[in-house]
């Protein structure tokens, strides 16, 4: 049936390649549809309930994604008389940016105080350009003595100063994102423009959102090209067939527009993670069509017609190269079991684009072949020589090997544990984008990116005055702020001991709780009817009056102090306030997360195909036992490459834990090839033991190492990415892929010989 | 007060209205609104609010409004909360003013003593609701300046559709949009637009009744909050127009008295 197949394919090349071509490019058409995500909750699946707490907190408050002005006069001080009119400037123009809500400023801040009977509720810096030196230097030191200011927005030092804008975006259309960070853009320049000795760094989830796509279409500028260039160069090195080399080259670039139109047909929105699809699906196109050619170039050498030799090619590579697009689609797809959508994703887009280079590999490779004059070069592209001497090498150490290898193997295993999960959204992005660079100033000089937030509730309506709930949530901040790591705690209860000592002619010793409930509710009520537009506290009290956002900002810190931190918030909260316990919720609890739940997540993926995987090797290998050695080198290479890790890099987080399931389907095709051929030579040759692996590594083992080349250079270049994200998996999965082909080499073939069994 | 409205009529009629700039008419229409809710001389009433957020939570604020209509300047109010519970008897005391800030005082009867509201900036929530402060004080026709847009068909009700823009700096909007119905010249609809001009808040009034024969009270105020998805709204019961109230009543020491 195939050959009859491939027959029409040879004889009506030029509609056969018509065909594909127009049906890709027609699949293709859908790339007008692609779309940028760019709201970091891509990474969050609506099930995830790290991310319903925090969409709970955020629909019961105010939304706080933000957009954070770091302003850093050269002088040094931010309370000289031009500074604080630029900060004053730029907190009455932020209230301009599209879905601003809310803007907070040292300027803007609601001082309160008591002048005879009265409370003066006013903001604390009203005309900067008329206080004297004495009230500049009165103001800066209220404002880095307040609780609400300090470390959140002035430095303790006065010598950087925020301007926090709280935007609520609608989430309808993907050019909110954008719009918001051109506007805020543009109003940094202006300021330095006017203000030369000011630098202003721009931060925030919003600033995070709008690098997502612009850091993703930078890779794509610097990664595809060097990808390219490596493609070419090792079509050209091995195949030695221009021909060869521009019909490979084109069925890669049909395919990656066939790949990116089905997304966008599909509606799949682009994240980091899959603009890494091009050059994953690249790679392993590359293997199917080497295969073909190189044994079409063979035969021709061998003096067979044209004809012939591809559809020789064709007869023995069909069922190894399906077989092996099969295997490697349904490690792709069990990425589905991720709890990360983009890495669903991409796992869809890699299948998808995988079993279209088979496809393509099959009807418009050879059409193109059969049209275009190819010259059959003297010599064989790869020396079989070294690999018979390699063979020798392996059989006669075969003990040596055996168990050298399964003690390394043991050994890498074991070191496993020593990775620690950390996940610090940050740090997605490397030094060179501007937003990293920028929150990295902000961290070091300003506030923290990294939140936990708790709305602590008190049970009751109007229960938030209270004395005894207040005391208990003063009591909470006291124990946040004595932990380490912590800069800055949010809580109500600063607000009530201000008003209640400006209730007592701002008498110092009245700096406390009030201890009547009626009392609290009631100052309360005449400072918000005092407060502006915009500057209520809404964002901090539900409208029951029954909870409180209370909110911990953190130093930069590995996911794994953070989530210490909030166990240990968690115990306090059980031994001393167990009836307002509540998990925190924030980003970057939801990110500490992640990691783990993915990994989880991915077991099951993993193990699924896994399973399926070896189902059908068992049955395409005819052979049970051989099937369940087949098991060996297609799990030890993960095992090998996470222990290396853990020895060397140490860090794992969400991206790390797709590697598994991602490199399960490519390390199977090389084991599927070796074993083939060992079959082949124990069932069609009689050959013993040893013969057959002399005969699989003279057979295939050139083909292997130079594929496992091809894709660990593959994946390698993505550890030039600006995204942690994409450079730890990249390299993480050719480390596998390196140490798989080891395992194929090294540690297969013995076992091969001792565990293979007389007659297979 | 007669011949006002006589003078009125004749220049709302469309021979003269043609001659008349936007500005013009549309400041026509809001004294028109304006006097014909004039001479009420004093009203009670009782108010109810219903908050919620996006989450769905509701709330209660329960209070009673006192107004006083002062000739001459802003209309004096005073609003005394029974709900929540722990702001009961909390009393507000307002005299709005047609030019400058209104004057505030709020009684706080867990403390006794009546605290002057002394910010210059009250655009903030009215208990923590979708209606700021400005949004339900005495809408004097000072407070803004005006321009008529259109006449225009609203829920049914022919109306003019009126544009304000607020006197004062600190207020929290650029303009707001009114539908005011022709016929009754009572306002319809209020749409308004913060300060980067884009839509925050929508006012529906609801269920007008007729006092003494002249007067129009709509029974429910619904405001929505467009950008946060939070609403309020405001039920008003039990009015009682010329119920005998005077300035006396409305005096500091009147304040505490209220609950």
């Amino acid at each position: 049936m195939s050959e009859s197949f491939f027959r029409f394919v040879l004889k009506h090349k030029i509609l056969v390649i018509l065909l594909t071509v127009a049906v890709s490019l027609m699949m293709g058409s859908g790339v007008q549809h692609l779309r940028f995500n760019n709201d970091y909750r891509m990474f969050f699946s609506e099930e995830n309930p790290q991310l319903k707490a925090f969409e709970m907190l955020q629909n019961t408050y105010t939304k706080n994604d933000n957009v954070l002005f770091v302003i850093e006069p050269q002088d040094g001080t931010v309370f000289t008389r031009k500074t604080l009119t630029a900060v004053s400037e730029l907190t009455k123009e932020a209230w301009q940016i599209p879905y601003s809500i809310r803007v907070d400023s040292i300027t803007n801040f609601q001082h309160t105080y008591a002048e005879g009977d009265d409370l003066i509720v006013e903001d604390l810096v009203l005309d900067p350009t008329s206080l004297s030196d004495e009230e500049l230097a009165a103001k800066q030191q209220i404002a880095t003595n307040d609780p609400l200011l300090r470390n959140r927005l002035i430095s303790p030092s006065a010598h950087t100063t925020g301007v926090n804008v709280t935007v609520q975006l609608p989430g309808k259309k993907l050019t909110e994102v954008p719009e918001v960070a051109a506007k805020v853009q543009e109003m940094a320049k202006n300021l330095e423009a006017s203000y030369p000795d000011i630098k202003v760094h721009l931060t925030g989830m919003v600033i995070m959102n709008n690098a997502f796509p612009t850091a993703s279409q930078d890779d794509m500028k610097s990664l595809y090209p060097i990808m390219f260039g490596a493609v070419i160069l090792v079509l050209v090195l091995m195949l030695r067939s221009i021909p060869g080399t521009i019909s490979t080259l084109i069925i890669i670039v049909l395919m990656i527009i066939a790949t990116m139109g089905l997304t966008g047909w599909l509606g799949i929105k682009m994240s980091p993670p899959t603009t890494t699809v091009p050059i994953v699906i690249m790679t392993l196109a590359i293997a199917d069509c080497v295969h073909i050619l190189v044994n079409f170039l063979h035969f021709m050498r061998e003096g067979e017609a044209k004809y012939q030799a591809m559809m020789e090619s064709l007869r023995i590579n069909l069922q190894p190269i399906f077989l092996t697009t099969l295997t490697t689609a349904i490690g792709f797809l069990s990425l589905n079991f991720s709890d990360a959508p983009p890495f669903r994703d991409l796992g869809n887009m890699a299948a998808m684009g995988v079993v279209l280079a088979f496809l393509l590999s099959i009807t418009f490779l050879p059409a193109m072949m059969m049209l275009l004059p190819v010259k059959a070069l003297s010599g064989d592209t790869m020396g079989s020589l070294a690999m018979v001497r390699f063979a020798e090498f392996v059989i006669r150490n075969k003990k040596q090997l055996l168990w050298g290898m399964g003690i390394l193997i043991l050994f890498l295993i074991a070191q496993i544990p020593s990775n620690r999960l950390d996940d610090r959204f940050v740090e997605y992005f490397d030094e060179t984008i501007d937003f990293r660079q920028d929150t990295d100033f902000a961290t070091e000089n300003l506030t923290g990116i990294y939140l936990i937030e708790y709305s602590l509730e008190s049970g009751e309506t109007g229960g938030i005055s209270d004395p005894g709930f207040l005391q208990k949530v003063d009591a909470f901040a006291q124990w946040y702020r004595q932990q380490p790591h912590v800069l800055h705690v949010n809580t109500i209860t600063d607000i009530m001991k201000r008003l209640n000592r400006n209730m007592h002619a701002d008498d110092d010793s009245w700096y406390r709780l009030p201890d009547q409930r009626d009392l609290s509710a009631q100052y309360l009520l005449l400072y918000e009817f005092s407060l502006p537009f915009g500057l209520d506290l809404n964002n901090q009290i539900n409208v029951k009056k029954s909870a409180t956002r209370f909110t911990v900002t953190l130093e930069s810190i590995s996911t794994q102090q953070l989530l210490q931190i909030e166990d240990d918030a968690q115990q306090w909260l059980l031994e001393n306030a167990p009836e307002m316990r509540i998990d925190g919720a924030s980003p970057s609890v939801m990110f500490a997360h992640i990691g783990s739940r993915n990994i989880i997540a991915m077991l099951k993926g993993t193990t699924t195909a896994l399973i399926i995987i070896s189902l059908i090797l068992v049955v395409a290998l005819r052979s049970l036992r051989i099937g369940g050695i087949s098991l060996i080198p297609n799990l030890v290479p993960m095992g090998m490459a996470f222990g290396l890790w853990g020895l060397t890099v140490g860090e794992v987080g969400l991206a790390l834990s797709v590697v598994s399931g991602m490199t399960l389907g490519i390390v199977v095709d090389d084991t599927v090839h070796f074993l083939s051929k060992y079959l082949r030579a124990r069932r069609e040759k009689n050959l013993p033991g040893e013969d057959a692996v002399r005969y699989a590594f003279s057979t295939v083992g050139t083909a292997l190492w130079v594929t496992s080349l091809v894709l660990m250079v593959g994946f390698g270049i993505l550890a030039f990415s600006h995204f942690q994200l994409n450079a730890g998996m990249g390299l993480l999965t050719a480390i596998t892929l390196g140490l798989a082909l080891v395992a194929d080499f090294l540690f297969l073939p013995p076992l091969l010989i001792y565990f293979g069994g007389k007659k297979p | 007060m007669k011949l006002s409205l006589i003078l009125a009529t004749l220049l709302l009629t469309p021979a003269v209205t043609l001659a008349m700039t936007a500005e013009e008419r549309g400041l026509e229409i809001a004294k028109e609104v304006d006097s014909r809710d004039t001479g009420f001389h004093d009203f009670k009433a009782s108010m109810t609010m219903l908050l919620k957020n996006r989450h769905g939570e509701e709330s209660l604020r329960d209070m009673r409004n006192q107004t006083l209509e002062v000739e001459g300047d802003g209309d004096k109010t005073l609003v005394v909360f029974d709900e929540p519970r722990d702001v009961k008897g909390t009393a507000l005391l307002s005299f709005s003013h047609k030019v400058g800030d209104d004057d505030q005082w709020l009684y706080l009867p867990a403390l006794k003593r009546v605290k002057r509201i002394a910010s210059r900036n009250k655009s903030g929530p009215f208990m923590g609701s979708e209606f700021a402060y400005e949004d339900i004080s005495s809408q004097e026709v000072e407070k803004y300046t005006y321009k008529f847009i259109e006449e225009s068909e609203h829920d049914g009700i022919a109306s003019y559709l009126v544009e304000r823009y607020p006197v004062d700096p600190n207020s929290g909007y650029t303009r707001q949009q009114m539908w005011v119905d022709k016929a009754r010249y009572i306002p319809i609809k209020i749409d308004y637009y913060d300060r980067k001009n884009v839509l925050l808040k929508t006012l529906v009034f609801r269920g007008y009744q007729q006092y003494l024969d002249q007067y129009w009270r709509a029974d429910e105020m619904f405001m929505e909050n467009h950008q946060t998805g939070k609403s309020t709204l405001l039920t008003w019961k039990q009015y009682d127009f010329r119920s005998g109230l005077t300035d006396a009543d409305f005096n500091k020491n009147s304040l505490k008295r209220a609950r």
